[in-house]
């Protein structure tokens, strides 16, 4: 379960976000909607601790993680641009978070080579992120944000990178993932196709004010 | 082709390009024919020169070396925080490099006869001392690999150093296994910069560490030396050697991507 209460966001005098209060139940699918602009993505940093907010405060599982560190929320995210490190082939950067965590290295092997296999990556396992396709760099920068056994994950845009045929087999990948790894999903999307297949609970943001459009 | 006036304003533009460069080939090519390569090679390999040129290469690299340790946290800071008066720390950084050279010399040479020098100077001696040669090409020296590293961290999204953060990175791992390895091109860029700019650094050198002969006398001031007892050639054959060094570092940097 993840609740915020009246989280508020003001930069430069300019209020970003305000008075946002949601509850969103665990194992959801949360659809985030909104004009460009509006403060999605500055919601999800928030969230995931990039940024402080002005006010209000955020609950993971009942606990109050406003001012914890981003490291220390257990928040997996995953960018518009996907942000995979360049110069790490894909194994070390789906074993990036274990490693840090100090997982031993037959352990952190196995836990890579699963996601991998889940993901269809297997193959790409030794290369570099240059070396890959935009659905490919997705399905990696989702495996890594999985490795790090989120309990919550927030997605930005992932799907607008790949084309229509492939936009599909995304959709059920995520799908697949979210039912698997029993996680709460919060993703924004400018595709209302998108939210509809994808969404058991639909958000909208509008003017840094967030609805609840439907209940999962 | 009809030579409109786009045209014509490109020639234009290319003739001036091509005048400064042919400038330049004159500059070097006169220089180069001063004298025969086999008067060079007799000039580099006396014991004064030679040992010029080891102190050159192992001071340079001293000094590029710390101006990289100092420029990479530096940089990484100026490219990735916004906080008050950070346009006034910005242009103080670059203060090394808008100061004449004599004055920089003349800085460190009063700052080591004060109490707080002459502690330093306690543990270790920096006036008119090999290490004085490294202190004086490092403070230069230092400014221009900050300039590049700022450039390379402005130049790398900060989004997977985000994404680090995330997963586990502290903002000191993010730097260390995210930020650096991505920046390596142009750590070897701030390396090269560096060490150039040492190489060449002759003012605060001479005041600072002073032209002794097989002690503090690098490439520059042999050239300095050896012009003021008039033997034009081994002047001509030590900056040849020094142009023939810059060009190898030019084309190190180039090929990181980065520009000098």
């Amino acid at each position: 379960m993840i609740q915020l209460e009246q989280l508020t966001w003001k930069v430069a005098g300019r209020t970003i976000l305000e008075d946002v209060t949601v509850a969103i139940p665990a194992n959801t699918y949360a659809v985030l909607m909104g004009s460009t602009g509006c403060g999605k993505t500055t919601l999800l940093e928030i969230l995931c601790g990039l940024r402080h907010p002005t006010s209000g405060r955020m609950l993971l599982d009942g606990v109050d993680v406003t001012h914890l560190e981003p490291r220390e929320r257990g928040i997996g995210y995953v960018p518009q641009d996907l942000a995979l490190f360049p110069g790490l082939r894909v194994r070390e950067q789906i074993g990036f978070a274990p490693k840090l965590r100090g997982v031993p290295p037959e352990e952190l092997n196995q836990r890579v080579d699963r996601l991998a296999e889940q993901f269809g990556i297997t193959p790409l396992l030794n290369r570099l992120p240059d070396m890959l396709s935009g659905g490919e760099k997705q399905r990696v920068a989702l495996a890594r944000a999985l490795a790090a056994q989120p309990k919550l994950l927030l997605l930005d845009e992932p799907l607008s990178a790949l084309d229509e045929s492939m936009r599909a087999e995304a959709v059920s990948l995520l799908q697949r993932v979210q039912s698997e790894h029993t996680l709460t999903v919060l993703h924004v999307t400018h595709s209302s196709s998108e939210a509809a297949m994808l969404g058991q609970m639909h958000l909208r943001m509008s003017a840094g004010r967030l609805e609840v459009e439907s209940k999962a | 082709m009809r030579l409109n006036r786009s045209n014509l304003c490109w020639l234009v533009l290319a003739l001036i390009t091509a005048a400064y460069l042919l400038f330049w080939a004159l500059l070097l090519g006169a220089t180069a024919s001063y004298s025969t390569p086999e008067s060079w090679l007799k000039v580099l390999m006396s014991p004064e020169i030679r040992h010029a040129t080891w102190l050159s290469l192992v001071t340079c690299s001293l000094a590029a070396g710390f101006a990289l340790l100092l420029a990479v946290p530096v940089g990484y800071l100026m490219s990735r925080r916004e906080f008050r008066g950070k346009s006034w720390l910005d242009a103080a950084l670059d203060i090394p490099i808008i100061l004449p050279p004599l004055v920089v010399g003349l800085c460190l040479l009063i700052f080591f006869q004060t109490r707080i020098g002459k502690l330093i100077e306690l543990a270790i001696p920096f006036t008119y001392q090999v290490s004085g040669v490294v202190l004086a090409q490092f403070v230069v020296a230092a400014a221009f690999a900050i300039r590049t590293m700022r450039g390379t961290f402005q130049h790398l999204s900060a989004r997977p150093e985000d994404v680090a953060l995330t997963l586990g990175c502290t903002r000191f791992q993010a730097l260390w296994h995210v930020a650096l390895p991505a920046a390596r091109r142009g750590m070897v860029a701030a390396f090269c910069i560096a060490w150039a700019r040492s190489l060449g650094e002759f003012g605060p050198i001479l005041v600072f560490a002073g032209a002794t002969r097989m002690k503090t006398e690098v490439l520059p001031t042999t050239v300095w030396l050896e012009l003021s007892v008039g033997n034009l050639e081994a002047a001509v054959a030590v900056s040849l050697f020094m142009v023939l060094l810059a060009v190898l570092v030019l084309v190190v940097v180039r090929a990181t991507g980065e520009k000098v």
